[in-house]
């Protein structure tokens, strides 16, 4: 084996291996590359395709029930007129949008208190807590809205007036999902607090002064999340909307419009177009705040 | 069975490994077992001990105090008051005061009528005035069960604050030196006593001799027991805001989740036990009361009335959830990790525009897309019409036509676009976080691509996500809007029980509650036997995956 290597080595032989080599790595690197990009350009297609179909259909004019063909013979915008004039659509992007921003307001304000307790201050109970709510989250939250609709009923917060108990509902409990803030305090080096604290900081100081400009990373991908859970909620809303057509928020409302056979017929373009309409802010939003969501996400899976 | 160290361990060949791995586990699980069992022991032997020192201190505290820690017993925050801490004490006072005047008033009645859930039910009563029938409401079982569970939460509260009071008192006097002084007193007494008891034959003056010694070492010490000043109510209001701080951050946090999730679990553990439905809900219909494990043996033990079971349904259900759980889970994890590692590939170009496709899903709600997806795949639908253009014949994809087969694959397969976006962000990050020369090396010791993938990536990545992959098996056991938007549980089972609310054959046990408590009869204490169900089996899942994944035992040396 050797003396065969040595005796096929000659400059020349050697120069041709090279060229070979560096041919056949090159052409199988160009198919492998273009197998992966055959692969992506599909994924693309299979991805986006449902949403330009959505954005295609809620211009077509000619019939408002669903069709076999997605090209609109004839464009308009009547189904985006009708949404906004014939179903209660503009109350329902309102409520929503309302239950939205304090939400997001309250969670975040929830999140981050409970999060940065249990990340950087010490204090008795402090795994126990962490547990409770570990055994906590694994009862099903779907188990709870049986009492909170009839406690809310009772307190005049569900059907017309849903928007203050579905706040409550979101915010309340939103203490039990401090992980991924947990997480990125934890990645604060100590000695920041610790050198405060010397110069005489008392413990709220230190949050305020010290820790939150460094959160910024982590409030924003908290309000983001916090903002735009109530746009896609559908069990608790329903629950506490109680088929009240003033109280539903967006995901309810559409669903409203197309829940039977016969409404499908006659609403589903103009369901497409309220499904654009609600896509495009929130789309917009996430875009700018693109890379906190990749960082909270990203952070949080590997933290647990 | 024989453990074997790893050196024994690596001269093993490949197919004896596996059977040995095999082996481990099936013996871990007895031991595993055996550590839950001492865990709950040593808990137990714990929690005794601690009852037993409360009380021990309860009584010491009433021995060794003065006038005002005794008086504290009866009424809370007298000692505090008295020793000039007016704000510890108004409100260990007012505590008292409103607790007291609560359960006179409501607290008592309500937990009176637990036991029974009430008495009278919703009746008509004779109006002599208009000569007519009109309805009355008589107890209300819902109001009887949810404010005795407050009360109790309430009575439990004061428990706790009343024992708070009583250590407040006995630090207080630790601080100021009252009781650590009396205790040396009767101390100096006792050993008088005891000297005298123990030598009768001692002579006068030896004896007063030797007591003075004693008396003079007590006092010495006596004199020597530090007195701090107590903390002035200014100081309290500071500490919340210094050391306290966390009990300032976690007031609001905390209480929300008592009352909106802890509070709510307790009723409906509770209601599992009863017959709450909509049908007796206690106020405008028949009471409800209880019917003890009745309702467990519906759902969990075979009977076979009228050719269905409502216990061989819940089968059939929770092993879809568990089936679903795995693949929705896992089908998005391969997939996810493949697409962010062909996106990272070296030579791929416009990265950041490929990742963007797949992000933008994301931020488009879910509902439409869910809702828009349905629809697609509708009998009448895009998809369908792509079929007939081709010559083919329209398939029943998940409405209540469609076989349960189909019906099921069609969701994963949806699942699997919705989950991939989140996943191949996840990946990303941490792929990039595997050192490149790993990579390099491999190359240089001749292995594959499927080696690197099966020998570093995939190793690094389980291990870094393994909580994660928990969490989202989990999840995805209640994945309540996949389901309920995208197949709304279609097709319908046949052979089901009437009162399991036209359950179908893609239901999650999530969805069936929430299709059990909408659809008329509202058969809550069925549904709240579900969720302990659920509960259980995503308890038991996570004890036993918490003991098995690598991330859990050394967490601190991967990071």
């Amino acid at each position: 084996m050797a003396e065969e290597l040595l005796n096929t080595n000659t400059p020349e032989v050697v120069e041709h291996k090279k060229d070979k080599r560096h041919m056949g790595l090159t052409a199988s690197r160009t198919i492998s590359n273009t197998v992966i990009y055959f692969i992506l350009v599909i994924m693309t297609v299979v991805w986006l395709v449902p949403f330009i179909f959505l954005v295609l259909q809620s211009f077509r004019v000619e019939s408002t029930g669903m069709v076999g063909y997605i090209i609109p013979e004839q464009w308009g915008f009547n189904n985006y007129v009708n949404l906004f004039t014939n179903t209660k659509f503009p109350k329902w992007f309102m409520n929503t949008f309302i239950i939205a921003l304090a939400t997001a307001a309250l969670q975040t304000i929830i999140v981050l208190c409970m999060s940065y307790t249990l990340s950087r201050l010490r204090f008795g109970g402090r795994k126990f807590l962490m547990n409770f709510m570990l055994v906590l989250g694994m009862f099903p939250g779907m188990l709870t809205m049986i009492i909170l609709y009839r406690v809310l009923a009772d307190l005049h917060m569900t059907q017309q007036n849903s928007i203050p108990g579905l706040i409550l509902v979101y915010a309340a409990s939103s203490g039990m999902g401090y992980y991924v803030s947990k997480g990125f305090f934890d990645t604060l080096p100590k000695s920041l607090d610790e050198a405060a604290r010397v110069d005489g900081a008392n413990r709220a100081q230190v949050l305020l002064k010290v820790i939150l400009p460094l959160s910024k990373p982590i409030v924003i991908y908290t309000l983001l999340t916090a903002f735009m859970g109530p746009w896609g909620d559908f069990a608790f809303a329903s629950y506490i909307a109680f088929n009240n057509s003033n109280g539903m928020n967006v995901a309810v409302g559409l669903n409203s419009l197309i829940s039977t056979p016969a409404s499908i017929g006659k609403n589903y373009t103009m369901f497409c177009a309220g499904g654009v309409v609600v896509a495009i802010p929130i789309t917009v939003l996430f875009l700018f705040l693109q890379k906190y969501y990749v960082e909270g996400v990203t952070g949080g899976a590997v933290k647990g | 069975m024989k453990k074997y160290s790893s050196l024994e361990y690596l001269r093993l060949t490949k197919i004896q490994r596996f059977f040995y791995k095999i082996a481990c586990f099936f013996v871990g699980i007895p031991q595993f077992f055996k550590k839950i069992g001492l865990a709950i022991v040593k808990f137990a032997k714990k929690f005794g001990i601690g009852v037993k020192d409360e009380f021990k201190d309860l009584v010491m505290t009433f021995v060794n105090g003065d006038y005002k820690t005794r008086i504290s017993y009866a009424i809370m925050g007298f000692g505090s008051f008295t020793r000039k801490q007016y704000g510890r004490g108004i409100l260990f006072f007012l505590f008292e005061a409103i607790f007291i005047v609560y359960m006179a008033l409501a607290g008592g009645y309500w937990i009176s009528m637990l036991p029974s859930l009430g008495k009278i039910g919703p009746h008509q009563e004779y109006d002599p005035i208009w000569d007519v029938w009109v309805p009355a409401y008589g107890d209300n079982s819902f109001k009887i069960l949810l404010y005795s569970v407050l009360t109790i939460f309430f009575i439990v509260a004061f428990i706790y604050t009343w024992r708070l009071n009583i250590k407040q008192n006995r630090i207080s006097e630790e601080i100021i030196g009252s009781m650590p002084k009396r205790c040396l007193e009767k101390e100096k007494k006792q050993k008088i006593v005891e000297l005298k008891k123990n030598n009768p034959d001692l002579s006068t003056e030896e004896l007063s001799q030797k007591t003075k010694e004693i008396e003079d070492e007590y006092n010495q010490k006596i004199e020597e027991v530090p007195s701090k000043p107590l903390k002035s109510t200014k100081d309290d209001v500071m500490s919340l805001i210094d050391n306290e701080f966390h009990k300032t951050l976690l007031a609001l946090p905390v209480t929300g989740i008592l009352i909106f999730t802890v509070m709510p679990i307790i009723f409906m553990i509770l209601v599992a036990f009863t017959n709450y439905s909509g049908q007796a809900n206690g106020y405008t219909n028949h009471l409800f009361h209880w019917v003890g494990m009745d309702n467990f043996n519906t759902v969990l033990v075979w009977s076979n009335s009228g050719g269905a079971s409502f216990s061989a349904t819940f089968g059939e259900v929770l092993a879809w959830t568990l089936m679903w759980a795995f693949f929705a889970t896992f089908s998005n994890y391969f997939l996810g990790m493949i697409v962010a590692m062909i996106i990272n590939k070296k030579g791929i170009k416009l990265k950041k525009w490929w990742r963007t496709v797949l992000v933008l899903t994301i931020a488009i709600p879910q509902f439409i897309s869910l809702l828009y997806v349905n629809k697609m795949f509708s009998y009448t639908g895009v998809i369908n019409g792509v079929i007939t253009n081709l010559g083919g014949t329209p398939v029943h994809f998940m409405d209540d036509y469609a076989e349960p087969w189909v019906s099921r694959l069609t969701v994963i397969l949806v699942n699997i676009w919705i989950g991939i976006p989140y996943l191949m962000l996840i990946a990303t990050g941490i792929l990039m976080n595997i050192p490149a020369d790993l990579y390099e090396s491999a190359q240089i010791d001749g292995a594959n691509v499927f080696q690197q993938y099966m020998k570093i990536t995939l190793p690094y990545m389980l291990f870094v996500t393994g909580p994660y992959l928990l969490t989202s098996f989990t999840g995805n056991m209640n994945n309540f809007n996949v389901i309920f938007l995208l197949t709304g549980g279609a097709p319908t089972m046949i052979n089901t029980p009437p009162n399991a609310a036209s359950v179908g054959s893609t239901d999650l046990l999530i969805t069936w509650l929430f299709k059990i408590t909408t659809t008329a009869g509202s058969k809550y204490y069925l549904a709240s036997v579900i969720g302990i169900l659920v509960f259980l089996v995503v308890a038991i899942i996570s004890i036993i995956v918490y003991n098995i994944i690598p991330s859990n035992k050394n967490e601190e040396d991967f990071q």
